[in-house]
């Protein structure tokens, strides 16, 4: 049956070539728009660590005097800790894995003779930053936490820099001039870029691209004066960028790795208690603590732009229109023919088989909308890869969305379609016969 | 003759959910317009702003310094003898920052020492009338006749104004200075910055906008001082006529690169001011060419809708086309007849369309930061949508206007 039904449906669709074009051209406008805009949302609000973001979280501590709070509604808890809060914390162990962070741009020296200076992102850290994140090393390995404390002049590249600097072979054990100190490489990492870069927010870096560049431990990058991308001081006295240590001062963020929805629900508790000592000591005015898991924080500091957002509810809008345009048309096709109904109701042909028909009609014009709307979407894309945006590379058509094309162009269609097969199917056949 | 109003609500009450179909799309079109042309306005408003410089003669270069050095100035003072000697260069002059330059350094000062106290007591500068918070833009000797900046009050500064810390005089925007002394003369005062010595106004600029955008009564809160940039990153502002720039840039880099080698200048940062400008707005023409193309998009769509359903209409009623003009309609009168019918459907969608776009606006003034639709776009908005509707049911209707009499006399 559904090989007649298709027929039948062809002969419909070629009798209004031009019309059935427009129709199969407004519905691919809609479809490639969508598709276009939702391939950047997704990209732009997805999951950074599939595998691991249940496990991640990120606390918060308030060390603000009560009348001078860090937002000024006074509901925000600061976005990063004083150095002494993140090592109270770190050194406390009570998680899985533990790692504090600052973001700096860094000057790198090639050693080769005609090798100009350059500055890339830094990430000043600890130890646990590797296993953490899964950050996947092509050669060599990262630092002990031994190697932390002892301030050890070590540094793990990305796979981009040493592709740079050494033309991708092993470069560990090779040195490199960072901010006119020599760092020895200890490992080099695979491509490896979370997007967005959730350990980022906040620290001055950037929330998508090809992540950063050298990765170094805090301790020793700090011995050499190399100092974090965003300082934010709480003290009354100005920040002393040599003394941020001591200074009252926030600056670094902390994430922990924690396996069980217990041990999640354990660390906030100690992460209260902790807040509480520090108020009992004087240190802070407030205890209040947040604790976020990495999905939840991602949303709550609304990293996807104000922008695409809108997009995608503008193509959203736009398919609707076009669904609408398409049911009118289908409508006024469908009415139109009431007597070639009449006459198929009249020689056996069961409401039912009238609804299929027109409804295999309404899904091939979804079908070539969708192929269409295909095209379209791929030239979207096209055109957002060559903005200068940050995730401008990133912006292709997944498998995932490629299905996902299909489904919205014969759901779209079969939805325009229902009103008009269903006015079909209710035809009366007598009338129509005795009006010819 | 009269409109037939008539016979086409009847026959429009006959197609009741194709005609509700099309005024559906019509009001969804006249909602998703509206909205789109106030965001294009209200970005092509900011994406216009004037800065208050010459900015088709500016160009700049940055360069980052080596080593951690005690006197920078110095450096810089010895890259600006040598960009002087550029052939083409009218004038060079250091600098921190420019408008639309995208990092700010702002700072906070009050008209009295009282207020500026009372603000240091309340930890807030924003309720005190007297005291605003404001961008500062420093540079070097020359800077006010680089930007081209016309003074409207005062006198540039004097080469004693300069130094490398604390500075003592300073040119303001206007609108800051209406801000500090409503009414009053600005010109000559002092401002309290909480240091022990106060800033005197000696000048006051028209137009000065700042380096980063903030609301609309904010963004010529601006100060020129004459405070020597003293850090090891430089940005280096080049005067000389547009043609030049490009040449001019070039031989810049190379200039100082000669001066010392070791700097890093990174390409990305060498430029001209419109340059910069256009990165600086780069999201937001990307957003206003996305918002266009929508726009016309959605017009395209309605129109099809429109002329695809008049077609059907025109095709369906051949016969009684043909009926009317055997008892004496004119070709006239069938036109009209069309051409009414989508005036009342389109009246229809646009009704409802103001309705939906006034509610759509509110829903995305919760989501977004976006004004209230201004009213007049309601009507705009219709008659574009009116003007859409006869357009695109004209080639239908003047198919019907020439279908000849003799049609009813045969069977369809």
């Amino acid at each position: 049956m559904f090989a007649y039904y298709l027929d039948l449906a062809l002969r419909s669709l070629r009798r209004n070539k031009v019309l059935t074009m427009l129709m199969v051209l407004a519905l691919a406008l809609g479809i490639g728009a969508t598709i276009t805009t939702l391939t950047v949302l997704k990209l732009l609000s997805g999951d950074p660590l599939p595998q691991k973001s249940t496990q991640l979280f990120y606390p918060q501590l308030d060390p603000y005097p009560k009348d001078q709070p860090f937002s000024r509604s006074g509901k925000k808890l600061p976005w990063l800790m004083s150095y002494v809060d993140a090592m109270n914390l770190l050194h406390a162990r009570k998680a899985q894995r533990q790692a504090v962070m600052a973001l700096s741009q860094v000057k790198v020296t090639p050693q080769a003779q005609d090798g100009k200076a350059f500055y890339a992102d830094g990430v000043l850290t600890t130890s646990d930053f590797f296993p953490m994140f899964d950050a996947p090393f092509q050669y060599g390995a990262g630092w002990a936490s031994a190697d932390d404390e002892s301030r050890e002049q070590v540094v793990v590249i990305a796979g981009f820099l040493n592709d740079k600097l050494f033309g991708g072979a092993n470069s560990v054990g090779r040195t490199i001039r960072i901010e006119d100190h020599d760092f020895r490489i200890i490992g080099v990492l695979r491509p490896w870029a979370p997007q967005p870069r959730f350990y980022a927010v906040h620290l001055g870096g950037r929330d998508y691209g090809k992540g950063e560049a050298v990765f170094m431990p805090l301790q020793g990058a700090r011995a050499d004066g190399i100092t974090p991308n965003t300082v934010m001081s709480y003290g009354p006295e100005h920040t002393d960028m040599q003394h941020l240590e001591t200074a009252q001062s926030i600056w670094l963020g902390l994430w922990v790795q924690l396996s069980s929805a217990d041990e999640a629900s354990a660390y906030k508790l100690f992460l209260a208690n902790y807040a509480q000592q520090q108020v009992a000591l004087g240190r802070f005015q407030l205890s209040r603590v947040a604790f976020w898991d990495l999905m939840s924080w991602l949303r709550n500091e609304q990293v996807v732009p104000d922008d695409v957002r809108l997009q995608a509810g503008l193509a959203l809008g736009f398919l609707l229109i076009c669904v609408v345009n398409t049911v009118g048309l289908l409508l006024a096709k469908c009415l139109r023919r009431s007597r070639e109904i009449g006459v198929r109701r009249a020689l056996g042909a069961s409401r039912g088989a009238i609804f299929a028909q027109f409804m295999v009609e309404a899904g091939i014009v979804g079908v070539a909308g969708g192929m269409l709307g295909l095209g379209f979407a791929e030239l979207g894309l096209w055109g957002i890869r060559h903005q200068p945006a940050q995730y401008a590379s990133l912006a292709h058509l997944d498998l995932s969305m490629f299905l996902f094309t299909f489904l919205v162009a014969l759901v779209s269609s079969l939805i325009a379609g229902l009103l008009p097969a269903w006015r079909a199917c209710v035809v009366a056949p007598a009338p129509q016969l005795k009006a010819s | 003759m009269n409109l037939p109003l008539q016979p086409i609500l009847a026959s429009l009450r006959h197609h009741r959910l194709t005609t509700a179909l099309l005024m559906l799309q019509v009001a969804l079109t006249c909602a998703i317009v509206c909205n789109v042309a106030f965001m294009i306005v209200t970005r092509w408003g900011e994406v216009r702003i004037d800065s208050g410089i010459d900015e088709t003669s500016l160009s700049m270069l940055e360069s980052q310094g080596v080593k951690a050095d005690a006197t920078p100035w110095i450096h810089h003072a010895e890259d600006l003898t040598a960009l002087r000697g550029i052939p083409g260069v009218t004038a060079a002059v250091a600098v921190d920052t420019l408008p639309l330059g995208g990092s700010e350094s702002s700072t906070g000062a009050c008209a009295s020492s009282e207020a500026m106290e009372a603000a240091i007591k309340a930890n807030s500068i924003d309720g005190q009338s007297a005291c605003a918070e404001f961008a500062t833009l420093a540079g070097s000797p020359g800077e006010l006749a680089a930007l081209g900046l016309k003074l409207i009050a005062g006198r540039d500064f004097l080469p004693d104004d300069y130094k490398t810390g604390d500075i003592s005089a300073a040119i303001i925007s206007r609108e800051l200075a209406e801000r500090l002394y409503p009414g009053a003369q600005a010109l000559g005062k002092s401002l309290y910055n909480g240091s022990d010595t106060p800033v005197r106004i000696v000048g006051i600029v028209d137009t000065l906008l700042r380096p980063y955008l903030r609301d609309a009564g904010i963004n010529q809160f601006t100060m020129l001082w004459p405070q020597l940039p003293n850090d090891n990153s430089v940005t280096y502002l080049l005067r000389s006529a547009p043609r030049d720039s490009e040449r001019v840039l070039k031989a810049a880099v190379a200039v100082l690169n000669k001066v010392n080698p070791q700097r890093i200048i990174p390409a990305k940062r060498v430029r001209t001011y419109t340059q910069m400008r256009d990165s600086y707005f780069q999201r937001d023409t990307t957003m206003i060419g996305l918002l266009l193309a929508s726009a016309l998009g959605l017009f395209f769509v309605t129109a099809l809708g429109i002329a695809g359903l008049a077609n059907f209409w025109v095709q369906q009623r051949t016969r009684q086309i043909g009926i009317r003009r055997a008892i004496g309609a004119t070709r006239g009168d069938i036109l009209r007849y069309f051409q009414t019918e989508n005036f009342l459907i389109v009246s229809g969608g646009t009704v409802l369309g103001m309705l939906l776009a006034s509610a759509l606006n509110l829903l995305l003034m919760t989501h977004y930061e976006l004004p209230r639709l201004p009213l007049y776009y309601l009507p705009i908005g219709a008659l574009i949508l009116w003007g859409l509707g006869q357009l695109a049911v004209l080639g239908p209707a003047l198919r019907a206007a020439a279908v000849p009499p003799v049609v009813a006399t045969r069977s369809v």
